[in-house]
This record gives C-alpha cells, sequence and structure tokens, in this order.
C-alpha cells in the first residue's frame, strides 16, 4: 500500500483532490443553503454534454466543460427572478441539454472510432482521478483555488442576501449581481469537478458535506468552514479507501464515504429541536 | 443502436408505407406499444410532479434505475427487478429523510442529492466490477429502445396501470395536498402519507420509462410535457390531457426519428418535447403581450413567474370544490 501512497497518480490525485474538494464544500454549502441544488444537478449534467460537444468537435475538454457550465449558469440566471432560476425551468432546460450530450457522445464514437475512444464518455460521466497528469494537477489546483477566493471573498454578502433576501436588496446588497456571480462560481465549480469524480457524482460532493455540516451546527461560517472541512475529508477518505482496495474505483469510494458521513449525522442527531416542533405545530393546526 | 447498418431504411413522405416499413419489424411495434405506455404513465405522474415541485426528486428517483439496472446484469437476476427495486426503495429513503416541513427545503434537497450521487456511484461500482458488458453504461443511461420484447411489454402496462389506478383514486386529495398542504392537513388528509405514496409512484414511473429512455433522459418525458401543458392552459383536466398527448407526441415522433436517423433516441424525444416547451412559452408570451396590448391591464399581473403561478391557483378552486 505505501507503494500506491508514493506513486506520482496518486499524489496528483491527493493534490487535485483536495483543492477541488475544499471549493465544492464551500459552494455546496451555499447552494444548499440558497436550496438551489438542482440548479448544481443540472450543471453537472451540462458539463457532460459540454465535454463531449468540444470532444466530437476536436477542442479540448476542458474548453467544453467550462464553456458550457458558466454559459448554462448564466442562462438560467436570466430565467430566473433576481438570479435565481425555478426548478421547472431549470429541468425542461437540462433535461434537452442532456439530449445533446447523447446526440453529442454518439458522434463522437461513430466519428472517431477507432483508439478506444468507448472510454471518453465513461471518464467524463464517472471521473478518473487517478488519471490527472501533472500540469493538468497544476491547473485544477489554480483554478479550484480561485473558485475558493473567489467564494469567501463573496460569502458574507452572500449570506446575507441568501438568509434574508429583501432586507440585503433594501441595505443596498447587489441581491441580483450576487445570484449570478455564484451561479458562475457553481459553473466553475462542476466544470472543475468533473474531472475529478466525473458529471454524474459531482453532486454528492456538493450536497452531502454541506447538508452534514448544516445538520451538525446552525452557526453559518462554522458551518461553512465545517463543510470545506469534512468534504476534504471525505476526498482523503475515499482516495485512501480506494488505493487500499484496488477493486473499487475512487469515484465510487469517494461519493460513499461522503454519504456515509451524511447518514452518520441522522445517528448523532435524529431530528434537529427546531424542525419536528414546527412540523407537530403544521400537522396540528 | 444504429439501425442504420441494419436496414438502412430511408424516410419518404408517404407515411402509411413508412408505418408498414417500420412495424414490419416486432422490435419496432413492441417500441411504440411501451413507448404508449411509459408516455402516459410520465405524463400524469410528471403533471403532478411539476404542480408539486418534486422536480429534483422525480430526477433522482430515475437516476436510481442506473444502479438498479447495472446490479441486475452483475448478479445476473430480471432487469426489470432492478429498476422497480432501486427506484422504490430510493422513493422511500428520500420520503423518509427527507422531512417536507416548513423552511426544510434546504436539507430535503441535501438529501436528494446525496441519494442521487450515491446511486449513481453505485451503478458505476456495479459496472466496473462486471466486465463484461462491451457497450459500457452508456446503453443503460442514454437508452435503447431496441430488444424490448413482448413480455416486457406487458410488465410495463400492467404496472403502468397499476400507478395510474393508484393515481386516480388518491388524485383528489393529493391534489388539495399539494396546493395547500397545511389546510388539507387541518381538514385531515393524511398529507405526509400522501407524499410518501406520491414518491413510490413516481419511483414506478420512472422504473418504467428508464427502460426505453435510459436513466438520464426519463426526465424529459416527465417534466417537459407537464411544463409544456402548465404554458398553453389554466384548467387541471385539460393541461393534463394536453400534457398526455404531449408525452405521446413526443415519444412516437422520437421514434420514428430514431429509426431513420443512427442517432440516439433520447436526443430526439429531449429536443422535440423542448421544442415544444419553447413554442408554448412564446405563444403564452405572445398571448399575454397581445391580451395587455387590447385589454389594457385587466388585472393578469403574474407576467414574470414564467406562467406557473397560473396552475395552483386555478387549482386550488379545483381541489377546494
Amino acid at each position: 500500500m505505501t507503494s500506491v501512497l508514493s506513486q506520482a497518480f496518486f499524489q496528483h490525485a491527493l493534490l487535485a483532490g483536495t483543492f477541488i474538494a475544499l471549493a465544492c464544500g464551500l459552494v455546496g454549502y451555499f447552494l444548499v443553503l440558497r436550496a438551489q441544488l438542482f440548479t448544481g444537478d443540472a450543471l453537472s449534467h451540462v458539463a457532460f454534454t459540454g465535454a463531449m460537444a468540444a470532444l466530437a468537435g476536436g477542442y479540448d475538454l476542458r474548453l467544453g466543460l467550462f464553456a458550457a457550465t458558466i454559459g448554462v449558469g448564466l442562462l438560467l440566471g436570466g430565467l430566473g427572478r433576481r438570479g435565481r432560476p425555478d426548478d421547472v425551468v431549470i429541468g425542461n432546460v437540462f433535461a434537452w441539454i442532456l439530449g445533446l450530450g447523447a446526440f453529442f457522445l454518439t458522434v463522437y464514437t461513430t466519428s472517431r472510432s477507432g483508439s478506444g475512444n468507448g472510454g471518453a464518455g465513461t471518464s467524463v460521466l464517472f471521473g478518473s482521478i487517478f488519471g490527472l497528469s501533472s500540469s493538468q494537477t497544476t491547473l485544477a489546483v489554480v483554478i479550484a483555488g480561485a473558485i475558493c477566493l473567489l467564494t469567501l471573498l463573496i460569502g458574507r454578502p452572500l449570506l446575507f442576501a441568501t438568509v434574508d433576501e429583501a432586507v440585503a436588496a433594501a441595505r443596498g446588497v447587489p441581491v441580483r449581481l450576487l445570484g449570478f456571480g455564484f451561479l458562475v462560481l457553481v459553473g466553475a465549480c462542476a466544470a472543475e469537478a468533473t474531472q475529478a469524480v466525473g458529471s454524474l457524482l459531482l453532486l454528492g460532493l456538493l450536497a452531502a458535506p454541506a447538508g452534514a455540516a448544516i445538520r451538525l451546527t446552525d452557526r453559518p461560517f462554522h458551518a461553512l468552514a465545517l463543510s470545506a472541512g469534512l468534504a476534504v475529508g471525505e476526498m482523503w477518505g475515499g482516495l485512501l479507501l480506494s488505493a487500499e482496495l484496488p477493486k473499487l474505483p475512487p469515484s465510487f469510494t469517494i461519493m460513499a464515504t461522503a454519504s456515509a458521513v451524511y447518514a452518520a449525522t441522522f445517528l448523532v442527531k435524529p431530528g434537529r429541536g427546531r424542525r419536528p416542533a414546527t412540523r407537530r405545530v403544521g400537522a396540528a393546526a | 443502436m444504429q439501425l442504420a447498418d441494419v436496414a438502412s431504411p430511408v424516410f419518404s413522405w408517404n407515411l402509411v408505407a413508412d408505418f408498414q416499413d417500420m412495424w414490419s419489424y416486432a422490435f419496432m411495434v413492441n417500441a411504440f406499444r411501451a413507448g404508449l405506455v411509459v408516455s402516459v404513465v410520465c405524463a400524469v405522474v410528471g403533471w403532478f410532479m411539476v404542480l408539486r415541485r418534486q422536480t429534483f426528486a422525480g430526477h433522482t428517483l430515475s437516476v436510481a434505475a442506473f444502479p438498479g439496472a447495472s446490479l441486475a446484469v452483475l448478479a445476473g437476476f430480471s432487469t426489470s427487478l432492478g429498476y422497480f427495486g432501486f427506484c422504490i426503495a430510493a422513493a422511500l429513503v428520500i420520503a423518509a429523510l427527507g422531512r417536507k416541513g416548513q423552511g426544510s427545503g434546504a436539507e430535503e434537497s441535501a438529501v436528494t442529492g446525496t441519494v442521487q450521487a450515491f446511486a449513481l456511484a453505485c451503478g458505476f461500482l456495479f459496472i466496473s466490477l462486471y466486465k463484461g458488458l462491451l457497450e459500457g453504461p452508456t446503453a443503460l443511461l442514454f437508452g435503447s429502445f431496441l430488444g424490448i420484447t413482448t413480455s416486457q411489454v406487458t410488465v410495463l402496462a400492467v404496472v403502468g396501470a397499476v400507478v395510474l389506478a393508484v393515481l386516480a383514486v388518491i388524485g383528489r386529495p393529493l391534489l388539495f395536498a399539494s396546493v395547500d398542504p397545511q389546510v388539507a392537513a387541518g381538514r385531515g388528509v393524511p398529507v405526509r402519507l400522501l407524499g410518501t405514496l406520491f414518491l413510490v409512484l413516481l419511483g414506478a414511473a420512472t422504473a418504467e420509462a428508464s427502460q426505453i429512455t435510459g436513466t438520464l433522459l426519463v426526465f424529459a418525458l416527465m417534466v417537459i410535457p407537464a411544463a409544456t401543458a402548465g404554458q398553453l392552459t389554466a384548467r387541471p383536466g385539460l393541461s393534463l390531457l394536453l400534457s398526455v398527448l404531449l408525452g405521446l407526441g413526443v415519444c412516437w415522433a422520437g421514434l420514428i426519428a430514431a429509426y431513420y436517423q443512427p442517432y440516439p433516441l433520447g436526443f430526439f424525444v429531449t429536443t422535440f418535447a423542448f421544442a415544444g416547451y419553447v413554442l408554448a412559452l412564446l405563444l403564452r408570451l405572445g398571448r399575454e403581450a397581445w391580451g395587455r396590448a387590447h385589454e389594457g391591464g385587466q388585472g393578469r399581473g403574474h407576467g414574470g413567474h414564467g406562467g406557473h403561478g397560473h396552475g395552483p391557483a386555478a387549482l386550488g378552486a379545483g381541489g377546494a370544490a
């Protein structure tokens, strides 16, 4: 096992994974708090279409990823009110975009058939974190670092705008601009995480640590830090587990660790006092 | 997936000849039958899903079909069992963990998202453990309408009939509970039980549909027809009927297109459906602009909400009656 840990591919995965998890934990917290997780879901699927379109057209995969996720993020923001898109509109848009993804996948696999293209779709969908080269790792670290920095920079006003939109708007916080800016960050984060865990699984990295953190603490900045910390811990745990048991793909072990931690929070704190109370009142009314 | 290699059929504008050509293949007949069942069930269930704003849950359930199918392939039992078992299990998990109370939307969505990612991760694990699959996961994810057997169609029809029957029984209280959960709870409607039951129905419907369109594209058959109908009319009965017709039309048109073109069915179905949605949206916006210009503010205030605001308001009247 020590031999695996000292190998270059594992160290690349660990380095890139740490930063990607950090970005996902930070962005995911706001995503959950703003109840915009479905947007994250949509953007993660858009990432697949973007990557497939780029491959079918013969461009670099990452160009397609970032262009598609950020572009669609802005589009969804534009369709909704105050940069907050409607669930049904999102559903419509991303169902179609996913269909386009299937189209590009067919175009790609049929037009460039031959040397092992069949795996490209799978690796975009489910990620290949152990396949990162050193230059890809550096780029991933830089981009993920930038996402973290930007999220922390707009964190305070974004939190205000999230918790009480009307008051924040009255106090002069640019609510709409923040909404759009946040969607751009989510898009970039989705594109970034696609390279690690794949477009279908990155939703877990966005949702699980943030959900667990929100269950464990009520204080927003503690929860934000906890979410980022949990994400990084889960990423490490998953990578180590996959190194230990090579039969299990890393994307699975990362998701399994994240889901297990989230499930554990339900056992530790089954139902927070506030919620059942409101439910009982609602039921009795 | 590519019929062009097998038969290389050419589309002519003589539709009768086209249909005779298509239906000379048993699998095409089965595909059309299965499309009929699936699109009707999906449109009806999807209509309630859109009304209840549970699109995220619906998408997650549809995704849960993927590990079900891949586990069935790995362990060697019937794929239908895998589809239905996993979708319904995921529905129960979401219903049990996500508490749908006031202000807990954030928590419910985190549960839903985690369930979805974990389900997909399991599917990926099963696929990678099972080395024999040549196509990889893409056939399961993006669907294939070839090779649907007559017995599969029978299963689809039976399950579809059960889903529709249950929905017909709980339809009225469910409508009430969806439109105004608090008042419904006050009147003694078992809101939580209905919510769980609906999620199970949603799971069964997605399990059906994912056998044809693939797990990733089920969602198109559920949400787009209902949303399109919601753009066109505010009356519940009419919009339900309209969404069924739209779903069926889109599904069959997609089958015809996929028969003549080498591209996947899911692409055509989603594209046709989305084009219909955009047309309906433009139609509604045009009608509203026309109405404003000619009647001068007759109290049609809710322009900016994308039209979905119409549904619940009109339905509230229907549910209370």
